[in-house]
């Protein structure tokens, strides 16, 4: 972690969420996000989820589809899905529900709890519709985006760069390369 | 463009544009027949392709409606979703990746070949090798097949150079960069191959054959081919003798229009195909059209498929190019010692990031999934793609509670694995994980079947009437002036992606239709 990662006094468990807005700071080894990224602080406005439900949403995500160095501010962009999805009331009221009852079974604070004791209430809720909702969104959300693509080392579309017969195609070098007859030269 | 007024009774309607209609279309209107062509879907091109996984399966996937059942695991993965085909002009030629393999001439003799199997309803094809072989050379010059007509194979990238070299370790023989419909030179006024990856997506290059920049404008080009988008057919309708005389068929304004035909040719893929003809049910054929066998919808085949994935310590980058780069075709003979009748082939896969997440495992989370993506850069993959067994109830019915926008019963789909299916595709599993490993793999994931893009079977080629709904040329068995064009006119499956076969067999049923209508038999 760099200075200004110290200096912010910012860690991965550490955004704030200040009423419907949740905020974070860009981890400092997040590289290739940092190159993206128009300023190291990112700020997610809910609609229609407060911000506690953004928070323990993200939380849950993570354990959902656990990337020890995936940034916070790419699994915020499943709470925004979420959030947009809540505009329907029955949506909103399943996922108020799901985060309510999380805290019930925590003392009223499933942040509070240890990351293996949140994790022993993910495999118990796992199926649910709750749960289901939250997963079917993040598979789609969390991983369709440039920020996940860069992170992941994906470089997506290439049509505007002439496609990759010049750019690595068959870079490969780590095996041998197959004979002509099974793979013809490049024209 | 061409056009035909709504109660022309000369031309000949096909419903549909893929690899089936699209080359039946233009194929007839060489021929100097008129043709006016229905596709329910939008017209896209090469222009309005997106590289984009999420947001071309929307631009071009069928997702209308659809229920599931059985025991296959695409009815709990997703039900909604059995099949992975295209709502779109030129059909699922737009989505496939290009494969274009030959039947083996046992796939023809299935049934004398595997013998009877319990539960499987097997049956030779009406068809030989050596009489097809003409017209899938006419198709391979058509698509412009690498490794045919003197043109040379595509360059091989990452994902096959990983896939040979496991080739080569297990001892396998015939691994190459495989017969595609993929441009590796500029051919036929389309461009060459750049590796884009996408291919799935819609060919953005053209390089890849597809009905939508081939045979439609070809066929229109000739003045006796309309093409009408956004054209769904509800019902096929015939005269009191029981000759089809046209069809039914919401525009894109959701009116109902009424074009009169000579023919009519079915040509909507394996699960719209039976539909229609179901949906066509009337006081003379109660069951539906041309099903007096009751085979209409039955015997429907998805192949055995499955993916293996494999994750290295060092990059792979398999997005990068051709999506099917290679094919092993040594597993594709029959050799029962295996433990199961029939073969399969082993072709390269890869998938953009959005897919590998929601198709490596689907429904999974946690850990081990997260591994596989946190390596995805040094990921390889390859797809199994073998023959499965037609069962008589694995079968497509019109649901009886949910409907389209139409209001028209959509189709469920009902399927169970074979003992054989399961068989094979646990064989595909085992030397696809031992390729990989042969190489260095860190860890392997067997991936269970995809959405079928190869459905089959449905209305199927028989000798006799009572074996099946359409005769050697697809020509229904109790309805003369009516065709089925598609792969549901497949007697069995075989081993081989579905599109070259389609393609020579619309090439031959257009000579038989003209040769009919000249005799003034139809």
């Amino acid at each position: 972690m760099n200075e200004a990662g110290h200096a912010g006094g910012i860690t991965r468990r550490h955004f704030l969420a200040t009423g419907a807005t949740l905020y974070g700071t860009l981890w400092a080894s997040s590289g290739a996000l940092l190159t993206l990224a128009p300023s190291r602080t990112w700020a997610l406005e809910l609609a229609h989820l407060d911000a506690r439900s953004g928070r323990a949403l993200l939380a849950l995500t993570r354990h959902v589809y656990p990337h020890a160095t995936l940034d916070d501010a790419v699994y915020a962009l499943v709470v925004k899905a979420l959030d947009e999805a809540a505009a329907e009331a029955d949506t909103r009221a399943l996922l108020s529900a799901g985060v309510a009852a999380l805290d019930q079974g925590a003392d009223g604070d499933w942040l509070a709890r240890e990351p293996a004791a949140q994790l022993g209430d993910v495999h118990a809720i796992a199926g649910t519709p709750f749960f289901e909702k939250v997963r079917s969104t993040a598979v789609v959300a969390l991983y369709n985006n440039a920020l996940a693509f860069a992170h992941f080392g994906y470089e997506g579309p290439a049509f505007e760069f002439g496609g990759y017969l010049e750019r690595g195609f068959d870079d490969l070098t780590w095996l041998p390369d197959p004979p002509a007859a099974a793979s013809p030269a490049k024209a | 463009m061409r056009t035909f007024a709504h109660d022309d009774d000369s031309a000949v309607v096909i419903v549909g544009s893929g690899a089936g209609g699209g080359t039946l279309a233009n194929e007839l209107a060489q021929k100097g027949i008129g043709v006016v062509l229905l596709e329910a879907g939008k017209q896209q091109s090469t222009a309005s392709f997106v590289n984009d996984e999420w947001g071309s399966f929307e631009q071009l996937a069928w997702r209308d409606p659809r229920t599931s059942s059985g025991s296959f695991r695409l009815a709990r993965d997703f039900p909604d979703l059995p099949a992975w085909v295209c709502k779109s002009v030129g059909g699922t030629t737009t989505h496939w990746a290009g494969a274009s393999l030959r039947f083996r001439a046992h796939e023809f003799k299935a049934r004398t070949t595997y013998g009877a199997l319990d539960g499987a309803n097997l049956l030779d094809w009406p068809l030989t090798l050596e009489e097809l072989a003409p017209y899938y050379d006419r198709a391979e010059d058509k698509m412009g097949v690498t490794r045919t007509h003197g043109i040379p194979g595509l360059p091989g990238n990452n994902n096959f150079k990983v896939f040979y070299n496991g080739a080569k370790k297990l001892g396998y023989k015939d691994c190459h960069t495989g017969h595609m419909a993929i441009n590796s030179r500029p051919r036929a006024g389309r461009a060459a191959c750049r590796q884009l990856g996408f291919c799935f997506a819609g060919c953005k290059m053209g390089a890849k054959w597809s009905t939508l920049y081939t045979e439609i404008p070809a066929g229109i080009a000739t003045g006796k081919l309309e093409l009408r988008a956004e054209c769904h057919v509800s019902r096929i309708e015939h005269d009191a003798r029981g000759q089809v005389t046209g069809v039914v068929y919401f525009d894109a304004a959701g009116r109902e229009q009424r074009q009169r035909a000579r023919i009519v040719c079915v040509a909507g893929n394996s699960l719209e195909s039976p539909r229609l003809l179901l949906l066509s049910a009337s006081s003379k054929y109660p069951d539906g059209l041309a099903n007096s066998s009751g085979k209409v919808g039955r015997n429907y085949m998805r192949h055995t498929s499955g993916s293996v994935f494999a994750r290295f310590d060092e990059p792979v980058h398999f997005y990068r190019g051709t999506t099917m780069a290679g094919v092993i075709t040594d597993e594709s003979r029959h050799d029962p010692t295996r433990g199961f009748a029939a073969g399969y082939e082993l072709e390269t896969i890869s998938t953009g990031l959005p897919f590998a997440a929601a198709f490596l495992d689907p429904g999974a989370w946690g850990p081990e999934l997260t591994a596989m993506i946190d390596g995805y850069a040094n990921l390889a993959g390859l797809w199994v793609v073998g023959e499965d067994m037609p069962q008589a109830t694995n079968r497509i019915t019109l649901d009886d509670t949910v409907t389209d926008h139409f209001g028209l019963p959509v189709a469920h789909v009902h399927f169970d694995d074979h003992p054989n299916d399961v068989a094979m595709r646990e064989h595909g599993y085992r030397q696809g994980r031992a390729l990989y490993e042969a190489v260095g793999a860190r860890q392997v994931m067997l991936t269970p079947p995809f959405p079928s893009s190869h459905n089959l079977g449905t209305c199927r080629m028989s000798e006799k009437p009572a074996d099946g709904v359409v005769n050697r040329f697809g020509q229904a068995h109790d309805i003369p002036n009516l065709f089925v064009s598609d792969g549901s006119q497949f007697t069995t499956g075989g081993a081989e992606n579905p599109t070259l076969t389609i393609v020579a067999l619309a090439i031959r049923q257009a000579e038989h239709i003209a040769a009919q209508m000249t005799a003034r038999a139809i």
